[in-house]
């Protein structure tokens, strides 16, 4: 077996602000192509989680590590960790006013093509391909990042985003969206569709309710409580949860 | 590359001070301004009388007139108008060599890309020639249409009726201290008559038409838009504007007839020392539409208040503006409306980015007077601010005689958000670009409007400013 893509090894993680704990030692291993579901009741650090590898300035690595491709990810700007290839689909993406989508993506696409200019003609034809591919209105495209957006407007761009920049690891927070059901299949199908596009990228789904993972099949599911991840299982351990909730769990993290 | 050069056979040179008259009496320049600099200035523009005579007059206004205490801060301005020169003929001021152009503003220049030749007009070393020639020929088709197009000192020369009936009437020489100084001493310019019902699409561009006067320290324009005419008025240009003057102090006024339409757009990017005390007002007659576009870059202290007096009914005065203030810069920008017909309607939408210690303050007015029966004004300002230590101030005069008038003002002010600055780093944009993009969509609604080759210079000038900024 090759080294894992993504390794996390015991991390802990503080909220830069106050200094108060929310991962108390995640262990994960993902591999190249895999897909792999966080699930766990609010508050159980799972968003955390998926900001602390983006790079977010407003948490801080307390303890542990995160190994990317064999390199420390922890040691990355959060630019440089989305040009190395992982991309964060974001629950609450911020408006971006005056700004189109297309101008942002062009800008985003040249960034991760460093040392080669993005012809505006190859990237306007990919932009309309990718659209297609996920069934959206080109003039999608011309409107200012995020300003007015549905929620399900919101995801089209995540995923849009997502099926441009080609990483090898998105993560997606979808820890509320599962109570707009609208949201859930616009991401369940995207992904679904860049999945079958390009099977070598891996997915780290996080969410909060089973649903979305009836739209998207993981190969692994863990159950994180209180910062950490409690059990570990396939599919089926997905299942157990909408039947049984976390409450079967709860008393894992008593002895922490 | 010699200055000259380029031209040498091409029998371009007699365009060079094409504008200034071969007979010139002999002028020394000296700083510093009284009556016979006045009196000089008079006579080697070969003027008639009446306009010595008005000279006098203003210079009189101008020493009368207190410095002003508003705005920004003028405290160190007396020692610098007595230092400069405020008059110099434009062989005098070619002399600048290249060498003399700080390397700063040259790694500007190269940054931005702006090809040589125009790099020496902009640091004010060179005449642009091939503008020239485009010029020209556009400058015939406007002639088939009776459009009048001439620096303001042939203006004077070639129309002295049209030049007479309307010169200072949309501001007087009292207006304000630095208007009565620009009366005195104004040099430089552009004079444009656009005749009734003339629709021009090419935007008159002040570009064109100066080479050695564009730099002009008191520049002085004059446009009158007849009846039923439409145009367009381009002046300034995004890249630095060097110049070893610290002082600029522009007149323009601008009539536009019932039913006409005019857009003056200006961008100025002036060095940091800079003065930039600047009077633009229209007169806007019945069912008659005027825009500023204002963009306002550099300098040391800016203070400019675009102005619409709506005096026919129906008139509609809109101001646009966008105002930059770096390091140690003050932009005290905004616009004036004043309502004095029925159904006039005005719009202010202006937007002020600060970095680092720089300040942009907005002061507008908006007066309604009696009488100006649902007349309608909307105010927006919307500040940026890039770091802890910028600063904007918000200073909306409103004053309503009229009772059936509706005033809304809408003011905001924001930061760049660090999850803005996340949210665009997490896609691989290195934060300098991340904030240049924030920076950019800020202005888009003003920038949009600018002319393609403007705005793309705007944007890789905010690119360039933001190097370096967020933290």
């Amino acid at each position: 077996m090759n080294e894992p893509l993504l390794k996390i090894e015991n991390l802990h993680a503080v909220v830069a602000e106050d200094g108060s704990e929310i991962l108390r030692g995640v262990d994960l291993e993902l591999n190249t192509g895999e897909v792999h579901a966080i699930m766990g009741p609010n508050g159980s650090g799972k968003s955390t989680l998926a900001k602390v590898l983006s790079g977010h300035p407003g948490y801080e690595v307390t303890d542990g590590s995160v190994t990317y491709r064999g390199d420390d990810l922890l040691e990355l700007e959060v630019d440089e960790r989305a040009r190395a290839g992982i991309f964060l689909a974001f629950q609450y993406p911020v408006d971006i006013p005056g700004v189109s989508i297309a101008n942002f993506l062009r800008t985003a696409v040249q960034a991760n093509r460093p040392g080669e200019e993005v012809d505006i003609f190859d990237f306007q034809e990919e932009l309309l391909d990718r659209m297609q591919l996920l069934e959206m209105d080109p003039v999608f495209a011309e409107r200012s990042v995020n300003q007015g957006f549905s929620g399900g407007e919101k995801k089209r761009n995540e995923i849009l985003q997502l099926a441009m920049l080609r990483p090898a690891l998105a993560v997606l927070d979808e820890t509320d969206s599962g109570l707009d059901i609208d949201a859930l299949q616009v991401v369940a199908a995207g992904v679904n569709k860049l999945k079958e596009d390009r099977p070598e990228m891996s997915a780290l789904l996080i969410t909060h309710y089973q649903r979305l993972l009836n739209f998207i099949k993981p190969d692994h599911v863990h159950v994180m409580i209180a910062g950490r991840i409690v059990r570990s299982g396939g599919p089926e351990l997905a299942e157990a949860l909408e039947a049984g909730g976390y409450e079967a769990y709860r008393g894992e993290t008593a002895g922490v | 590359m010699p200055e000259n050069e380029t031209v040498t056979g091409l029998g371009l040179e007699e365009y060079k001070y094409g504008f200034v008259t071969e007979d010139k009496p002999f002028f020394k320049a000296r700083p510093g301004l009284d009556e016979d600099i006045v009196r000089e200035i008079s006579a080697h523009k070969q003027e008639p009388e009446w306009m010595l005579e008005f000279r006098l007059k203003a210079l009189k206004v101008y020493r009368a007139k207190p410095m002003p205490t508003w705005g920004g801060d003028l405290t160190q301005l007396d020692r610098v108008l007595d230092e400069i020169y405020y008059y110099l003929r434009p062989q005098e001021k070619m002399e600048r060599s290249w060498d003399d152009v700080p390397q700063e503003i040259k790694d500007t220049f190269e940054k931005l890309g702006i090809p040589e030749a125009e790099r020496k007009v902009l640091a004010g070393v060179g005449a642009q020639y091939e503008s020239e020639m485009v010029y020209h020929s556009l400058k015939k088709e406007w002639e088939d249409k009776g459009i009048i197009f001439e620096s303001i000192e042939d203006g004077l020369r070639l129309y002295p009726e049209l030049f007479r009936e309307h010169f200072s009437t949309v501001v007087p020489v009292s207006d304000n201290k630095f208007a009565a100084l620009n009366s005195a001493v104004w040099s430089g310019g552009s004079f444009v008559y656009i005749p009734k019902g003339v629709k021009v699409d090419i935007p008159l561009q002040a570009y064109f038409r100066v080479n050695a006067e564009r730099m002009g320290q008191f520049e002085r324009t004059l446009i009158i838009v007849d009846e039923g005419a439409e145009a367009q008025y381009i002046e300034g240009c995004t890249a630095p504007v060097y110049t070893t003057e610290s002082f600029h102090s522009g007149v323009i006024e601008i009539i536009v007839k019932p039913n006409a339409r005019f857009r003056y757009v200006t961008i100025q990017n002036w060095s940091n020392n800079m003065y930039n005390l600047v009077t633009q007002r229209a007169m806007v007659h019945e069912n008659a539409t005027m825009e500023w576009l204002d963009g306002n870059l550099g300098s040391k202290l800016t203070m400019k208040y675009p102005s619409c007096y709506l005096v026919g009914a129906g008139a509609h005065g809109e101001i646009l503006s966008i105002a930059y203030a770096g390091d140690g810069q003050h932009q005290d920008t905004g616009g004036k409306v004043v309502h004095a017909a029925p159904h006039t309607t005005s719009q202010i939408i202006s937007k002020s980015i600060s970095k680092g210690t720089g300040r942009a303050t907005y002061r507008g007015l908006c007066k309604i007077y009696e009488g100006s029966e649902s007349a309608k004004s909307n105010v927006e300002c919307d500040a940026l601010l890039l770091n802890e230590t910028s600063r904007t101030d918000t200073f909306p005069y409103i004053e309503i005689e009229e009772q059936s008038a509706s005033v809304g003002h809408e003011a905001t002010v924001s930061k760049i958000g660090a999850e803005q600055l996340f949210y665009l780093m997490s896609r691989g944009l290195a934060e300098d670009e991340a904030a240049a993009m924030i920076v950019r969509g800020f202005i888009e609604p003003i920038a949009k409007l600018l002319p393609l080759e403007y705005a793309v210079e705007l944007n890789r000038l905010i690119e360039l400013e933001m190097e370096g900024s967020v933290g």
